[in-house]
């Protein structure tokens, strides 16, 4: 009569169901609960408040934010400006986590100390106390705008932000462009020719620097050609603020700081791992055909590290864009902010909201991790 | 010419020249190995003899401990009274004084409890153990009350306190939830894995910020309007329910390397689902994923922070309750580095644990 229990078929399928009853269980009380509780708040359900009126200051570089904008427009604001903040600060934090994790292998014994405390100073302080300390420690502390750090009469910095001059495009700007990708695709064909020779003739090509003079000097060379088509805008100060130019508020670049900053010591443990675990004999191999140091770093170790540096990247990455929801902490208007907070509240449709931002975050990790997937595929090796 | 003083093979062993070994050779090679490392060096060398003493007249020498206002502090250097002055709330919160006992007891007996699992060598371990996994429940009676002590309401804990509890406590829950989810995502019964694979993947690609706005405002909405939970209580959830994901990933890297062989083997003995897991499989790949463990026990340390978002005062949020108040105004940069330096301590040390676990395993693989 028992036996029953024992039959493995029996238990699976009835520990499945129990799992499916309890959750169904589970969702429709909630369910329940919800369309109760959202009846007596008065609050009805749907997507049509994205149409209404938002009636707050939400700043962003790209497009004209003004009160009279919709909600929908808020969650545009903070998608593109968490989607700046985290490209910008994946760039920073890549080329800043390189170089520590290189430096922290120095021969030097000062210098990989030093970087050693730094790695480490940086990475075990939580990632909020980096922003806070860079935006209350570091940016507000700055002078005013009156008495602004004044670069070469161009940059300004002040507790107001970064102020640049901004460029003004005239009729000739276009062959500057056009230039500019002219020499990109020149050098695409450069770099498959060289390549080609290398491997045909065992020659190397100076392909660096090559790339170098026709990337940056062909366009630098049409702008004095066309007759310097491009103006710059100064920042002025105008009252207690700069007027002109382009602006980098204090919220944004302590946020870009702090993410930079704290995920770059977490690249440069990643780094070092990758570096140190590529097996002795390659270097001496290497060692032994006579090549030159750098030659070593880039035919022999870099490939081979970069195949256990790929992975755990990918998730500083993911790492990186979910952290740059501490936004809210700095006043930031990032999608956390915009979508999450200011409309959550004033709308009271809590359900909508924060199904929005999550399936965001969820929509923009797996676009990261399916790019970084990509370039594994690249990196790893390739066996017959 | 004393060259021929020695036969062939006779030749005593002479000590190098001094400027070859040594203290000489060990400088010339670390730090003056080539021009550009001795530019280095000297700029280095430079800098840190020309900051290094301003930055400690700053922190110690001419700073003021001991001040009530910001306005006495007059000595040029860190005024460090912001700290000191209220010291307890750094510590407890609003935790009521009288009570202060309770929470050190507990931190008293947390140490008790990490005892046995710290060091393996200890005698009575098994006892000690038990002891270990009953902690969380003695440690949030002593801390909320009630069963004849007199209750404390979770506001009112704050400070060190409230950061460790939710650490604590958030590290005492995820690894068994973590464990089963692990386990759930490797079943063979599908409704099992997907619900499992599915709960991971959605919470590892949200940031911890969104749970704990859904923690905070939807989950009011989801329970009927009468019933309140603590949001102490509400927030443990979410941290738990966030790091456990993550811990559910690691422990399911270690189950990944443990070789088929064993899993059949311990099919073969005839041991159940349960047993197998428990006395063959689970001991080895938690073995084998410790070092991975303790990391994300470091990055949920370090995310307990985010409870200052929805209006928590953990240390964080003391201090910059401290910095709000007019007498102390404008003295973030002594209590955020005060506050940076207790998260380093902590965390660091979990890291160089991590370490040494990771070394002593490795050892006793070879």
């Amino acid at each position: 009569m028992f036996d029953i229990f024992y039959n493995k078929k029996f238990r699976s399928i009835a520990s499945q169901f129990t799992l499916i009853l309890f959750l169904v269980v589970v969702f429709y009380y909630f369910i329940n609960n919800a369309i109760i509780n959202l009846d007596r708040l008065g609050i009805t359900s749907g997507f049509d408040f994205l149409f209404s009126r938002a009636g707050y200051d939400a700043y962003s570089p790209f497009f004209k934010f003004t009160s009279d904008s919709l909600h929908i427009d808020a969650y545009f604001v903070g998608l593109l400006n968490t989607l700046s903040v985290s490209i910008l600060g994946i760039f920073i934090a890549t080329i800043l986590g390189f170089i520590m994790g290189v430096l922290r292998l120095s021969n030097n014994w000062l210098v990989s100390k030093l970087v050693y405390l730094v790695v480490e100073f940086k990475r075990n302080v939580p990632v909020l106390i980096w922003i806070i300390i860079w935006y209350f420690g570091v940016f507000l502390q700055l002078p005013s705008a009156k008495k602004a750090i004044n670069i070469n009469d161009s940059i300004f910095i002040s507790n107001r932000g970064l102020y640049f001059p901004s460029p003004v495009f005239s009729e000739g700007a276009i062959a500057i462009l056009i230039a500019f990708i002219g020499a990109i695709i020149i050098n695409f064909f450069y770099v498959k020719r060289a390549k080609k020779i290398h491997i045909k003739t065992g020659k190397q090509s100076p392909i660096f620097l090559v790339s170098l003079l026709l990337i940056i000097g062909l366009p630098v060379v049409t702008y004095f050609v066309t007759n310097q088509p491009i103006e710059w805008v100064i920042p002025e100060l105008k009252g207690f603020n700069f007027k002109g130019g382009m602006a980098l508020k204090p919220e944004f670049v302590a946020l870009l700081m702090g993410l930079a900053v704290y995920t770059s010591a977490h690249i440069a443990e990643i780094v070092r791992a990758g570096i140190l675990s590529v097996p002795k004999g390659q270097i001496e191999a290497g060692m032994s055909f006579n090549i030159t140091r750098n030659q070593m770093m880039k035919m022999v170790v870099i490939p081979q590290a970069l195949r256990l540096i790929i992975p755990p990247l990918t998730s500083q990455y993911l790492n990186l864009m979910k952290n740059s929801s501490l936004a809210v902490a700095v006043g930031y208007m990032d999608l956390t902010a915009t979508t999450g907070g200011i409309t959550l509240n004033q709308t009271g449709q809590a359900i909508e909201c924060i199904l929005m931002i999550m399936g965001t975050y969820l929509l923009l990790s797996l676009l990261i991790s399916a790019i970084m997937n990509y370039v594994n595929k690249k990196v790893q090796l390739v066996e017959r | 010419m004393n060259k021929l003083q020695y036969k062939i093979g006779e030749h005593p062993n002479l000590p190098a020249p001094k400027t070859q070994g040594g203290i000489f050779k060990a400088i010339r090679n670390n730090l003056f190995s080539t021009w550009y490392d001795s530019i280095i060096t000297i700029i280095l060398i430079y800098l840190l003899l020309s900051y290094l003493p301003m930055a400690l007249d700053w922190l110690f020498f001419s700073a003021d401990f001991f001040v009530d206002k910001r306005s006495q502090c007059t000595s040029g250097g860190a005024c460090w009274g912001v700290i000191t002055a209220r010291f307890p709330q750094y510590l407890y919160g609003f935790y009521p004084p009288e009570l202060y006992w309770r929470p050190n007891l507990a931190s008293l007996l947390l140490l008790v409890a990490l005892a046995p699992i710290l060091y393996s060598k200890i005698s009575y371990r098994k006892y000690f153990l038990m002891f270990s996994i009953t902690y969380p429940l003695i440690a949030f009676w002593l801390l909320w009350g009630g069963f004849g002590l007199v209750p404390v309401e979770s506001e009112k804990m704050g400070g060190l306190l409230l950061t460790l509890t939710l650490g604590v406590m958030g590290i005492a829950l995820s690894l068994p939830i973590g464990i089963l989810l692990a386990l759930g995502r490797r079943s063979k019964m599908p409704a099992i894995r997907l619900f499992s694979t599915i709960f991971i993947e959605l919470i590892r690609g949200v940031p911890m910020i969104t749970l704990l706005f859904m923690a905070t405002v939807l989950l009011p909405l989801f329970l009927p309007s009468d019933v309140i939970i603590d949001q102490l209580i509400r927030v443990i959830f979410i941290i738990v329910i966030f790091a456990s994901a993550y811990m559910a990933e690691v422990i399911r890297g270690g189950l990944q390397s443990i070789r088929k062989g064993q899993y059949e083997a311990s099919d073969v003995m005839g041991l159940s689902y349960w047993q197998s897991m428990s006395l063959i499989i689970l001991p080895q790949a938690l073995k084998i994923s410790i070092p991975g463990i303790v990391n994300s026990f470091i990055s949920l340390f370090k995310d307990t922070t985010l409870v200052i978002i929805v209006g928590m005062f953990d240390l964080l949020g003391v201090g910059r309750a401290a910095l709000s108040n007019r007498e102390w105004i404008g003295l973030a940069n002594e209590v955020y580095m005060f506050i940076a330096i207790v998260f380093f301590v902590f965390c660091y040390l979990m890291s160089r644990y991590s370490l040494h676990l990771e070394r002593r395993l490795s050892r006793s693989y070879k």
